[in-house]
């Protein structure tokens, strides 16, 4: 579904990915994991379109993208939910996510409202406070719910585990599985490794901008060098 | 009593005028972060286009629509040709472009039009109607009623649209914004026409109590950010808030104390608001839960 080619980007002058290239599955859940700077959230920006490639090619469905503009791709049907969640904290839970469908008409935006609260039951009774007052927790659940309103073929999820508690992270992952139970393609960062692992089809390993090491997530796993460098075993 | 309420009467009118400018400086800050210090100019075009062109003989709706195309056009002509080409840099140089911008612009239109003072009638003539004791122009209503149909008509638009919340949602977080689909690069367009015509309006309607010339942008534009800085950057209700309370300011200013020094007696009031409330009035603390 999503092809990624030798893809270079850069902050300035400092390389940030040095030749990138990894294939996402339809109907899977492919994991990449690694440590903090080692250019997960950058190869997410470039596949959104929000940060410039600076070589490789970038190809969704068979066609070419890597020049897309970031809201020709929210329509051509890839959606982030960001690292940091970046919700729009003085909006009301409910516009950020009517924004998530900020391109579909307005029979889909309702669709996708039903759909994001049967998943996230919290969201509908905050959905008239502000986004700035929700917990850590509803938060994160408020960017990917905003990211599904795209009615997104591939999801891209940057850290939903990002400084919420155990409990949660097991909702949220829960949350990731049942999504592709749905039939949607998740392209999930993490430096949870063994809890993304655990979940992912097929992962990858990033260490300074390359692909280190790549393989089915119950490989990954398994692999005595991932699990010294990542898992802390 | 009456001299109180034609003070009051007179510092609201101009007080209008100071709010749609600063709803102007806000609009696009709010886009872009740039403090647009042309803001002034679109006034100045709005006033002066409508002067040249009734003097030309086209009819006063008929100019004050013109005078508001051309400020529109010249406010997307600003974006598209030195804003956006410098997308990227920092907000310190994209503000100091704007200056340049509304140099260029008070250059222009000394020569295109000329170095005097201009004069429109009044919309309902000059005669003053007598309130309580008080002379009113007619004019002041035209001000008063076309900068609440303003405030009105933006307030439904952010508050009511979907392309309205984009633009809110720019306001709050561009990154965000640009993941869900939103071209920010047209919602800033957006900011800078929409900015364009209300300043070019706040220009039309006060040109016939002030007067108007090439460079009468100056001290809008300085007055106008003032009154923004005062109801705190970025939130329209304080941009309208703050303009009112400083016209208010000024005309009490002028009347109690002298009229020599009623710049002083506002600007004193604002830096005693600016240094016990540092985010103005309406500034929103940045008070968010992670």
């Amino acid at each position: 579904m999503l092809d990624v080619a030798d893809l270079h980007a850069a902050y300035g002058r400092i390389l940030a990915l040095k030749g990138i290239t990894l294939r996402v599955e339809t109907g899977e859940i492919t994991a990449l994991v690694g440590g903090n700077g080692a250019g997960k959230t950058t190869l997410l920006r470039c596949l959104s379109g929000v940060h410039p490639v600076k070589s490789g090619r970038v190809t969704f469905h068979g066609d070419e993208i890597t020049a897309f503009p970031a809201h020709a791709r929210v329509a051509a049907g890839i959606a982030q939910s960001p690292e940091g969640r970046q919700v729009f904290g003085p909006l009301s839970v409910e516009d950020n996510l009517r924004l998530g469908a900020f391109r579909r008409g307005r029979a889909d935006t309702e669709a996708g409202l039903d759909r994001v609260y049967g998943m996230f039951d919290i969201l509908k009774t905050k959905r008239h406070l502000q986004a700035a007052g929700l917990s850590g927790g509803q938060q994160q659940m408020l960017a990917i719910g905003r990211a599904l309103m795209s009615g997104p073929r591939l999801l891209l999820l940057d850290e939903p585990s990002m400084g919420l508690a155990p409990l949660l992270v097991d909702q949220i992952l829960a949350a990731v599985v049942a999504l592709k139970a749905q039939g949607v393609t998740v392209l999930l960062v993490e430096q949870n490794a063994s809890a993304a692992l655990s979940i992912a089809d097929r992962g990858y390993v990033i260490e300074t901008g390359r692909i280190a090491h790549s393989g089915t997530g119950l490989a990954l796993l398994h692999d005595p060098a991932v699990r010294e460098a990542y898992l802390g075993v | 009593m009456p001299e109180l309420l034609q003070f009051l009467v007179s510092g609201l009118t101009i007080g209008a005028v100071y709010a749609l400018v600063a709803l102007g400086f806000t609009l696009i800050h709010n886009a872009s972060d740039v403090v647009n210090f042309a803001q002034g100019e679109f006034v100045m075009l709005g006033g002066m286009v409508t002067v040249f062109a009734t003097a030309a003989g086209i009819p006063l709706p008929l100019a004050a629509l013109l005078a508001i195309a051309v400020a529109v056009l010249v406010g997307l002509a600003l974006h598209r040709l030195a804003i956006e080409p410098a997308r990227g840099a920092s907000a310190v140089t994209l503000i100091i472009i704007t200056i340049g911008a509304s140099i260029f612009l008070r250059g222009v239109a000394q020569i295109v039009f000329d170095k005097r003072f201009h004069q429109l009638p009044g919309f309902s003539g000059n005669d003053p109607i007598m309130v309580l004791g008080a002379a009113i122009l007619p004019q002041s209503f035209w001000v008063l009623g076309g900068a609440l149909i303003v405030f009105c008509g933006l307030f439904l638009f952010l508050e009511r649209t979907l392309m309205g919340k984009a633009v809110l949602a720019t306001a709050a977080n561009r990154l965000a914004a640009r993941l869900v689909g939103v071209d920010t690069s047209f919602v800033l367009a957006l900011s800078f026409g929409l900015s364009a015509a209300i300043g070019a309006l706040a220009g039309i309607l006060i040109t016939p109590i002030t007067l108007t010339s090439f460079d009468v942008g100056t001290l809008l534009a300085l007055k106008g950010f003032a009154a923004a800085m005062l109801g705190g950057m970025g939130s329209p209700l304080g941009a309208v808030v703050g303009g009112l309370v400083l016209g208010l300011l000024e005309a009490l200013g002028a009347g109690y104390v002298s009229s020599a020094y009623k710049d002083a007696v506002a600007f004193l009031v604002i830096l005693a608001v600016l240094f016990s409330m540092p985010q103005g009035l309406f500034g929103h603390r940045s008070v968010e839960r992670v």
